[in-house]
């Protein structure tokens, strides 16, 4: 085996009384790309944080190309040639490219002399790894797909030649996927080291040399990419057998539920974002609208669960008419057994502040259940949390920590819970699976098919086509803010790409 | 990972950071005192016996905090729901009218203990409408709320002058103020409970009003944390579109909030014109609205905490009264000086100190590093 760049030796890491990390061992060799897989919660991002001087570990050693390192800040990271890319960025949405990448990194008293270095540094790091960005875009211009390769250059230029990803693909498009994937490769070539955290088995088998897997913080395997399985390494995560793609039966399609009719949406700015959209959803089905991120999915979302104002056209759920033009009231929506399960669920489906019981009742505080008077009634509210939180298995399993402070998974796990709970005749679900690890997708997937053989209409949006697929009875797929075909569930994967890049729209259409 | 730097324990959060804020701001005091050629160890000797020593100096001290627990609960409130109501002097100020109206009219036919809860809901509902045009303003047409809420302090002082000097005055009377109450709208005084520890008081205006600011300092943690409305004031206050998700009507939580916050600003009033001055004067608010922000953000938002910082003031009110009093070379002014440095270095630079000590925390003992969030402290 080639050099260690990283050695992580008897890492102990405790939150209270979760323990996030214990006693873990991990070897990277230089040059080479390490994948970490594991459930959620299971202490990965601590992990990295620890590395990355974000958080202090309680005892162990990190030894970063052979010398024992003291990390306590991630400019004491930096300096040792360890670089991080955020899964939220950190970047200065109103900057430049370049002015991004040497905030924090400038060299001279004189800016103007500085901009002038970096550019040429930058310039190089482009052609170097073939990162093309143009240095004089402003980032809120830009996809989140080259927001995302701006940070792997920030990294770069600050010298790293580790490079830390934690779950980089959560927010991009298969294509931008594709191309982070050819640029990772290239770094390697060029004998940098990555280490790369994803939830999607496929991609550590396309992209690394060896993979780990935690569980429950500890660290459970070690293993040669080329000689393991996307089923073994499922099972080694979860600890049992996984079924990655959830058997369900027939759909017995029953009345239409949801009936969308000429809808057309626009966004802030006053572009058409839905464009003159039609489609039914019955009780007993679900049906999938794929498309690649941006051409409509969210604002049709958010129209339909009453968050946003439609321009034209009708919804009817339970054949009455849901007043869309005026402002919807969501909560009222919520009555009528219409139930959301946002794609945003940092900012929408959750409010991180809060404790975790308070956010199972956030668009149901209006419940009796949980008031008395005017007061919210604690002990339902409390006895309610710790329920859903065991029907859910949600990690850690106390109903008064910040919600925050779940990880990414679990937090989706608060809301689905939550709004399948209600037991709604309809439910519209957002990137139900978005960070979310293997075992829970499982899960997740049996819960959302078990609603539909109760005969509740689902309608589910994922820029995941593996997902839409397994999940869905009939596919639509979405291109600029239209519907341009639909698919049942037996379509190839090529057939929808093609329709989700707009190819094959003339045909579609007609 | 938002957030890079780890969570305090509670005690530290709570305690050990508000503590060396003000030592910081003391000690910085002290070199203003040094100076102007006087000692600050004397300084501060006199300024805590001042406003401790005797029994008059805590009655006045508990006085001036009556006033600032209900400003600073006021900006507190709104400060939950997300707004920055810098309205609470003007509030405060033209709800000065509704109790003049009520004592006026009742003090020679009811006794004060009618009189009071008529000026209770008076002050309340006039500070209430005052923040009610700025709510509606914001929620409506977005007109930002710390704008609108500064220039109607502008036009709640000028209404008042312009009554004071007019309508409400007596006539043939010179000064600027409403006639004096009859018996019937001056609140007893409480200084028998001081008297009850021994201590001697020779005449102090601590009244009544306090007993109803610790009742409201209750209420509000009842309101915040334990209602159904404070649930959705606090959505609203930290994700906006969490709040829209929610189904909570953005118009009416943020015109509920402001209302709420009005009407503690409103009450605020109650306490120098009802129990110390017996009338309705110029300028009897004299900042203490100002003074609210201070006291809100000290006491992090949390009515205990509120309570406790608006005791601090109260001190620096009364002691800096007795220290100008004592030292000659110490003017008013510096007594302002003095409390505007406990501002900058309790409220403005709360944060000042936190990355140190969190660095401090973390090097000695990583463990106790977000044990807090999992102990679940109480609310
Ligand atoms: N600041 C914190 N305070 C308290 N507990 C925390 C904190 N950060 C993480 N935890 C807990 O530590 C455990 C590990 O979290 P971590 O974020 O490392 O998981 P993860 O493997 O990255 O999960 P995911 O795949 O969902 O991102 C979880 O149980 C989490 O709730
Ligand atoms: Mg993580």
């Amino acid at each position: 085996m080639a050099q260690a760049a990283i050695e992580l030796i008897g890492i102990n890491k405790s939150f209270g009384a979760v323990r996030a990390n214990r006693d873990i061992n991990l070897e990277i060799a230089r040059g080479t790309i390490h994948g970490i897989v594991g459930e959620n919660g299971a202490g990965k991002s601590t992990l990295m944080s620890i590395l990355y001087g974000f958080y202090q570990a309680d005892s162990g050693e990190i030894r970063v190309g052979g010398n024992p390192a003291s990390i306590k800040t991630p400019n004491d990271a930096i300096a040792l040639g360890i670089g991080m890319v955020h899964q939220h960025f950190m970047l200065v949405d109103n900057f430049s490219v370049l002015e991004n990448i040497i905030l924090g990194a400038e060299s001279d008293a004189l800016l103007k002399r500085s901009i002038a270095k970096a550019r040429s540094e930058l310039e190089r790091l482009e052609r170097e790894y073939g990162l093309d960005v143009d240095p004089d875009a402003i980032i809120e211009e830009l996809p989140v797909g080259l927001q995302q390769r701006v940070e792997i250059l920030k990294a770069l230029y600050r010298g790293a030649e580790i490079l830390i990803l934690d779950e980089p693909t959560g927010v991009l498009t298969p294509a931008e996927a594709d191309h982070l994937f050819r640029i990772l490769k290239q770094l390697k070539d060029q004998g940098k080291t990555v280490v790369l955290i994803t939830h999607k088995l496929r991609e550590i088998m396309a992209i690394t040399d060896t993979v780990s897997v935690m569980r429950q913080g500890t660290m459970v395997a070690t293993r040669e990419t080329r000689k393991t399985t996307v089923e073994e390494l499922a099972e080694l995560m979860v600890g049992r057998r996984v079924l990655l793609r959830v058997e369900k039966g027939e759909a017995e399609a029953g009345a239409v539920k949801l009936a969308v009719k000429n809808l057309t949406v626009k966004d802030s700015r006053g572009v058409t974002m839905v464009d003159d959209i039609s489609f039914d959803v019955r009780g007993g089905e679900i049906v999938g609208i794929a498309g690649v991120a941006g051409n409509g999915q969210s604002e049709l979302l958010e129209a339909i669960s009453g968050i946003r104002r439609a321009v034209s056209g009708s919804v009817m759920l339970d054949g009455k008419p849901i007043d869309l033009t005026g402002a919807a009231d969501p909560g009222e929506l919520r009555d009528r057994g219409l139930a959301h399960v946002p794609e945003d669920r940092h900012h929408v489906g959750l409010v991180l502040a809060f404790e975790e019981n308070e956010n199972s009742i956030l668009g149901y505080h209006d419940d009796p259940r949980y008031l008395r008077g005017p007061f919210l009634n604690v002990d339902a509210i409390m006895a309610d949390a710790r329920d859903k939180i065991e029907k859910y298995d949600i990690r850690p399993g106390n109903p008064r920590l910040k919600t925050a402070n779940f990880s990414g998974g679990n937090q989706q796990k608060i809301v689905l819970a939550r709004e399948i709970e209600q037991d709604p005749g309809v439910l519209i679900v957002g990137q139900p699976t978005r960070g979310v690890d293997v075992g829970a997708i499982e899960f997740i997937h049996k819960r959302l098919i078990a609603m539909r053989d109760q005969g509740k209409a689902v309608l589910v949006v994922s820029v995941e086509l593996d997902e839409i697929r397994s999940l869905s009875d009939r596919i639509l797929v979405m291109f600029a803010g239209r519907i341009v075909g639909e698919r049942g569930p037996e379509a190839t994967e090529g057939e929808l790409g093609l329709l989700m890049a707009g190819v094959e729209r003339q045909e579609a259409a007609a | 990972m938002s957030t890079p730097y780890a969570k305090l324990p509670a005690w530290a959060d709570y305690g050990l950071i508000p503590l060396i804020n003000l030592s910081v701001a003391f000690i910085v005091a002290g070199f203003v005192v040094l100076l102007v050629g006087e000692n600050p160890f004397r300084a501060a000797v006199i300024l805590v016996e001042g406003a401790f020593g005797k029994g008059t100096g805590i009655a006045f001290t508990l006085f001036y905090a009556t006033t600032f627990i209900f400003t600073g609960l006021s900006v507190a409130v709104a400060a939950h729901c997300g707004l920055f109501n810098i309205g609470t002097e003007g509030q405060a100020y033209i709800a000065g009218l509704g109790i003049a109206i009520v004592c006026l009219s009742f003090d020679s036919v009811l006794p004060w203990w009618l009189t009071f809860p008529l000026a209770i809901v008076a002050s309340a509902a006039v500070g209430a409408l005052w923040a009610l045009i700025p709510a509606y303003l914001q929620a409506k047409r977005g007109s930002h709320i710390v704008i609108t809420t500064i220039m109607f302090n502008f036009i709640a002082a000028s209404i008042m002058v312009y009554l004071l000097v007019g309508a409400l005055k007596p006539a043939g009377s010179q000064a600027p103020q409403t006639r004096n109450f009859l018996a019937g709208a001056e609140l007893p005084k409480l200084n028998w409970i001081i008297e009850l520890f021994g201590a001697k008081i020779r005449s102090a205006p601590l009244n009544v009003t306090f007993l109803l600011a610790l009742a409201m300092a209750f209420l509000v943690w009842l309101l915040i944390w334990r209602t159904k409305l404070g649930y959705e004031m606090r959505t609203y206050g930290h994700s906006p579109k969490a709040a829209r998700y929610a189904g909570i009507s953005e118009t009416r939580i943020i015109i509920t909030a402001m209302m709420i916050s009005g009407a503690l600003a409103g009450m605020m009033a109650l306490n120098p014109v009802m129990g110390d001055q017996h009338n309705v004067a110029i300028d009897f608010v004299s900042g203490a609205g100002f003074v609210g922000i201070a006291v809100a953000l000290m006491g992090r938002l949390h009515p205990v905490g509120i309570v406790l910082a608006a005791i601090l003031f109260g001190m620096l009110y009364q002691g800096g009264a007795e220290l100008a009093f004592e030292m000659p070379a110490i003017s008013r002014d510096m007594i302002v000086i003095i409390q505007g440095l406990v501002i900058l270095f309790a409220g403005a630079l709360e944060h000042m100190f936190r990355p140190y000590i969190q660095a401090l925390f973390a090097s000695f003992s990583p463990r106790s590093v977000g044990m807090e969030a999992v102990k679940g402290k109480g609310a």
